[in-house]
């Protein structure tokens, strides 16, 4: 039996898809262009006119949206409609501190949603189903997204939000939870923790689970499968776009569809900005064809993958992309969240440490581990092992409110950070995530 | 009164004291009494020494060091004599941070190195309950 949310639009023909896509592209743009002043300066300066987008084959004529842009244009820079018109704000940490805010009207957040709900229904879920979301609830999409997917299909919505293994595991026992939604490597720690307190992984209710948010590996998948005694499917998003969603696995397992009613999806060159040919590894660009709050166009993910459309077995028409395979830019996914380096350098310079530091990030057991060694001036250094580690500690709180998640802080001496050929290695990271 | 000692900051792997013991003994230098403190990642040598200014040429280039100052309390050598200092101590609220001993060739004397966190108060009680305490000049004379 196949399972769809919204079966119309996931298994129209190419030819109706574009049609929509059509339709939509050349009202965005000059939705965009009349309200978006950030945006019109850019397409202005590029000579692009909204009526030279007449169909998704001129988008390639449209210009980029970086993350810096997006820092640039903070807070309102970016927003599409009238600010009274928007419900909802999620947000997403930027470089150097600046977070991306995002805005959605109503109409947004139930686009959103219905993204999330077909990749629940894509997952197996239906209105009998218990969700349980162990993403993290609040600015990040990762709950609020499947919370709402899970509501919009009428399954039971068991809003754990991340963390708390205990009650996360006595909700799943004790109110068979069915669909499971997290980080993989959260997920693979849940599986770990219901193993150590001898259950067997036929013991639970659960048949599925939507992971998403940070790179994981077949091998990863294969894991989870096995200690949770579920089909693991794989989910993608940003909170640029709206969140996860923006694409979903469906039962192949071989790629996730891009919901193309309301993004459309490039792949280009990270260096020329040139469009590449299906099939071909790049750097993935999205539109939003019908985004109200936040409409970016041509936004540059930095993540690298390949797009394909290789007829699926589940029926859905939507071209379907790879699991990111890369970043083009430094950016690293610790525990599902986004980490940059010149974060980390922006909080040594404010807390008085030199920006000599290396940050070495590793999985043991399926959990990021996240190191920074950073070196000390001997101004810093003091006789008694209590003050060292005040100082480690009070760092690591630092990073902590900047990123998100706190590192372990290594206090090292000065000039001990390896530099090769004269340039300091800030990241080692040992995962094998591709 | 109180001395003078060095402390280095040492990665807490294979060689690192060795290294930093034998700078200081390729220099000359007597280690009169030292204390390691380790932690996972690291340690922290104490070293009281024969000569601070020698010693510091030669370890800065390759360890970080800190300069402190300590009491370093004369004790007779036998039972009883360590707890009838710290008594003292703990009397006057001043708290100590950590403490390691040594011996010297005077016989029936042994001395203990207190780290507080308010040195005069320190000095000043033990002084009253006529308890020796040693100077810089006095470590030179005893080794």
């Amino acid at each position: 039996m196949k399972n769809y949310y919204q079966k119309e639009i996931e298994t129209a023909s190419r030819e109706e898809i574009l049609k929509i896509q059509n339709e939509k592209i050349v009202k965005q743009v000059k939705h965009v262009y009349d309200n978006v002043p950030y945006y019109r300066d850019l397409m202005d300066k590029k000579g692009v006119k909204p009526e030279d987008i007449q169909s998704v084959d001129d988008i390639h004529k449209l210009p980029f949206l970086s993350k810096d842009d997006l820092r640039e244009a903070y807070p309102y820079g970016l927003l599409g409609t009238d600010l009274k018109k928007c419900v909802r704000i999620q947000s997403t940490s930027g470089t150097t501190g600046k977070r991306v805010v995002a805005f959605y009207t109503q109409k947004d957040v139930d686009m959103w949603e219905e993204c999330c709900a077909r990749a629940i229904v894509a997952a197996g879920g239906t209105d009998e189903d218990v969700v349980q979301v162990a993403y993290g609830y609040g600015l990040f999409t990762g709950g609020p997204g499947l919370n709402g997917g899970s509501h919009k299909v009428g399954c039971l919505t068991l809003p754990m939000s991340s963390g708390n293994t205990d009650r996360q595991l006595q909700f799943m026992m004790d109110l068979n939870a069915t669909i499971l939604c997290c980080t993989p490597s959260y997920a693979a720690y849940l599986g770990e923790s219901l193993a150590e307190r001898g259950y067997k992984p036929e013991d639970n209710k659960l048949k599925a689970g939507i992971f998403g948010a940070e790179p994981w590996t077949e091998e990863m998948r294969q894991s989870i499968q096995k200690s949770l005694g579920i089909k693991a499917y794989d989910i993608y998003g940003l909170t640029e776009t709206s969140g996860p969603g923006v694409s979903f696995e469906c039962e192949e397992q071989t790629g996730m569809h891009i919901n193309e009613d309301h993004f459309y999806a490039e792949v280009i060159d990270p260096k020329t900005g040139e469009v590449l040919p299906e099939g071909t590894k790049g750097e993935l660009v999205f539109t939003s064809l019908d985004k109200e709050g936040f409409p970016l166009l041509r936004y540059r993910t930095k993540d690298i993958c390949i797009l394909s459309r290789k007829p699926c077995s589940c029926g859905r028409t939507h071209v379907k992309m790879t699991k990111p395979l890369g970043r083009s830019d430094d950016m690293m996914i610790i525990r599902g969240v986004n980490v940059f380096p010149s974060q980390i350098e922006a909080v040594l310079l404010k807390e008085g440490y030199s920006p000599n530091y290396q940050i070495v990030v590793d999985r043991e057991n399926n959990t990021d581990t996240f190191d920074i060694y950073v070196e000390f001036s001997p101004e810093q250094f003091s006789d008694k092992i209590a003050d060292v580690q005040a100082r480690e500690k009070a760092l690591n709180g630092a990073m902590r409110s900047m990123l998100g998640i706190g590192p372990k802080i290594h206090l090292v001496a000065p000039k001990t950070i390896t530099r090769s050929e004269g340039k300091a290695v800030r990241v080692i990271d040992k995962r094998k995530l591709h | 009164m109180a001395i003078t000692q060095l402390s280095a900051f040492l990665e807490n792997r294979p060689g690192t004291l060795y290294d930093a013991v034998s700078s200081i003994s390729d220099a000359g230098v007597n280690i009169r009494a030292l204390s390691v403190a380790d932690t996972r990642d690291f340690g922290i040598l104490r070293l009281i020494v024969s000569d601070v200014e020698k010693t510091k040429e030669v370890l800065s280039d390759n360890v970080v060091i800190t300069q402190t100052k300590v009491i370093a309390a004369r004790m007779s050598d036998e039972a009883g004599a360590l707890k009838k200092i710290l008594k003292v101590i703990q009397d006057t609220g001043v708290n100590i941070e950590y403490v390691y001993a040594f011996t010297s060739s005077v016989a029936g004397s042994a001395y203990v190195v207190l780290r507080v966190n308010d040195i005069e108060e320190a000095e000043a009680v033990l002084a009253r309950n006529g308890i020796e305490t040693l100077s810089d000049s006095d470590m030179t004379g005893l080794l």
